[in-house]
């Protein structure tokens, strides 16, 4: 059955994972919330991936949450204090309240060449940085920086198996467009702490 | 085997393994996405459906009527100003007691202009003898398709069904899904078997004009169909719980699901997704022993009075929380709920609260405010609340008022 018995044990436990996205239409912000959930259905967890609901203009500030839980996830309501932020454009950070509601035991992920000191941000979290822009121009040879972003993600966080993130975007993007992207995210696997 | 799909993918999913005749489409957001991804399936054949682009939603709806009078089974989606175009053709589907089945992706409606949802599309097409359910997750959106289809092509029901899901809150959000195909379908959904259809070798009129002295009659047949509909949907999700074990209201003949409703002091009744968010807010003060319940009407028409009355019958208060509001008056599940309780004898205290109209994000703050503002009528009686105090708005900006800018 649709188990309703577990529904009705389901006690707030502080397992459950919030991410809010920071991009700008055109980024993907709402494909890498896609993915990242698919990700982390595939490693083993409840997962929810959805835009913030919106005219997505090409340029403008968007955002995109995930979820993550060890059991069905039935909250609809936006992600307003989030354990994980990721900001896919670091100018972003100017004009936006990108920490905003950022849990203090959380860690924010900007994709910047800059080392995390120079980042002036308002917040008591971990603040990471990685040039995922640069790892994905030489992979790619564009700067779609996704899926080296998610690779930065699942290392720092733990909350993404990086065979389950591999095969989200083998199958997302199929084929030599497919093979780079995972090479990018493996790289920035690599080099994040 | 579960995997994760969006709203949108799924009910294009689910159409396909009820595997229509006919679909006429016409796009609007947040719907556009099914037909989109009905369009590939039947460009890539995976459906051998006749995919008509139509030139609006009236058209739509009309194509569809006009396919489904010929026998066929029928799909199109739509939602807020597109439904609006198609409620003349519906209204006429009920009265010539035609099957078709829609998917709506909730949204508002204009003015002002807005493409996030509500239901005050869907609620404004009350009357018009759709038979109409309220999803509240992706499973429950896909598992309504096909559950709408055989009710609706029942040949004692023969109406049109909406299927309605929260626009982009459903459509768009991504989660685990089981997904059905047509092969296992087929068990719960059999070939569309119509009494009556449109056939040049021994024609017939539908529609057609009726006089006075019969009209009402077509009217009270409708109506018959309508509340005949409740066991229909009762015999339906029985057996969808046997074959997909995938249960839907089964202590309540499928027309409501509870959470924790049993004995609880305060219930929230609601319709759809915001459902799901409640459920924290009362795992949260059951976990401080304060007894909070939900009830959620999966069927909003035919109306399902015994069951609500059954359900509610015990609550010493009642919050009514519902993305609509008719204007003038109160929320219509509100109105309804209020009809079928006082008229049973009920004395419960029903607050009426508006929320998440156009879009507007339903906060848990806003449910513990709801819940809060609930209790306080424990131990009260209806008239204890002041008339049009009944009817609240959580939350209310008033700083954008023009009273207040004054």
């Amino acid at each position: 059955m649709k188990t309703k018995e577990t529904k009705e044990n389901k006690i707030p436990d502080n397992y459950m994972k919030q991410i809010r996205i920071h991009g700008r239409g055109g980024q993907g912000s709402v494909t890498m919330a896609s993915m990242m959930a698919e990700a982390g259905f595939e490693s083993g967890n409840y997962a929810q991936g959805f835009p913030s609901f919106g005219v997505e203009r090409l340029g403008a500030p968007i955002e995109a949450f995930v979820r993550f839980d060890d059991k069905e996830i039935t909250d609809r309501s936006q992600v307003y204090s989030p354990d994980y932020v990721i900001v896919q454009d670091s100018t972003l950070i100017e004009l936006v309240d990108v920490a905003k509601g950022l849990s203090e035991d959380g860690m924010i992920i900007i994709n910047s060449s800059k080392d995390a000191k120079e980042i002036d941000i308002d917040t008591e979290a971990k603040v990471l940085t990685v040039d995922a822009t640069d790892i994905a121009r030489r992979h790619l040879g564009r700067p779609i920086m996704n899926t080296a972003l998610s690779g930065a993600f699942a290392k720092a966080t733990g909350l993404i198996e990086k065979e389950s993130m591999a095969k989200v975007i083998r199958n997302t993007f199929g084929g030599d467009v497919g093979e780079k992207n995972v090479k990018a995210m493996e790289e920035a696997y690599r080099v994040v702490e | 085997m579960a995997k994760m799909m969006t709203g949108y993918d799924a009910v294009a999913e689910a159409v396909k393994a009820c595997d229509p005749d006919v679909i006429p489409a016409y796009p609007i957001t947040p719907q556009t996405d099914i037909v989109e991804r009905i369009s590939e399936m039947v460009a890539d054949g995976e459906l051998t459906s006749e995919y008509v682009r139509v030139d609006s939603e009236f058209n739509a709806a009309s194509t569809a009527l006009g396919a489904s009078a010929a026998g066929a089974r029928t799909f199109t989606a739509t939602c807020s100003q597109g439904l609006k175009l198609m409620s003349e053709p519906l209204f006429s589907a009920s009265g010539m007691r035609l099957p078709l089945v829609l998917a709506i992706a909730n949204r508002s409606l204009s003015a002002p202009l807005s493409i996030w949802g509500d239901h005050t599309d869907t609620f404004a097409e009350r009357d018009g003898g759709m038979i109409q359910f309220y999803a509240e997750d992706v499973q429950e959106a896909m598992d309504n398709i096909a559950m709408a289809y055989r009710v609706a092509e029942d040949e004692e029901i023969s109406l049109p069904a909406l299927s309605c899901l929260d626009g982009f809150i459903l459509t768009h959000v991504q989660e685990k899904v089981e997904p059905f195909s047509r092969k296992e379908i087929r068990e719960f959904l059999p070939e569309r078997s119509p009494v009556h259809t449109l056939d040049p070798s021994d024609p017939k009129t539908m529609g057609a004009y009726a006089r006075p002295e019969h009209w009402t009659e077509t009217r009270y047949e409708v109506h018959q169909a309508q509340l005949k509909a409740k066991d229909k949907i009762a015999e339906a999700v029985e057996e969808f719980a046997n074959i997909f074990d995938r249960e839907y209201g089964l202590g309540y003949n499928g027309l409501l699901e509870t959470y924790r409703a049993e004995d609880a002091d305060v219930l929230l009744v609601a319709l759809g997704s915001v459902c799901g968010t409640m459920k924290y807010i009362v795992d949260e003060y059951r976990q401080r022993g304060e007894k909070i319940g939900i009830v959620r009407p999966r069927v909003y028409r035919p109306f399902p009075t015994e069951e609500l009355c059954e359900v509610l019958e015990d609550a010493e208060a009642i919050a009514v929380v519902e993305k609509d509001i008719s204007l003038g008056y109160q929320g219509g599940l509100a109105i309804d709920i209020k009809s079928a309780l006082y008229s049973n004898g009920s004395r419960i205290p029903i607050l009426n609260f508006i929320v998440g109209l156009a879009g507007r994000d339903v906060k848990k703050d806003n449910i513990k405010n709801i819940v809060e503002q609930t209790k306080e009528l424990r131990g009260k009686l209806p008239e204890d609340i002041e008339f049009g105090k009944e009817e609240r708005w959580e939350p209310l900006r008033t700083e954008l008022l023009e009273d207040d800018k004054k």
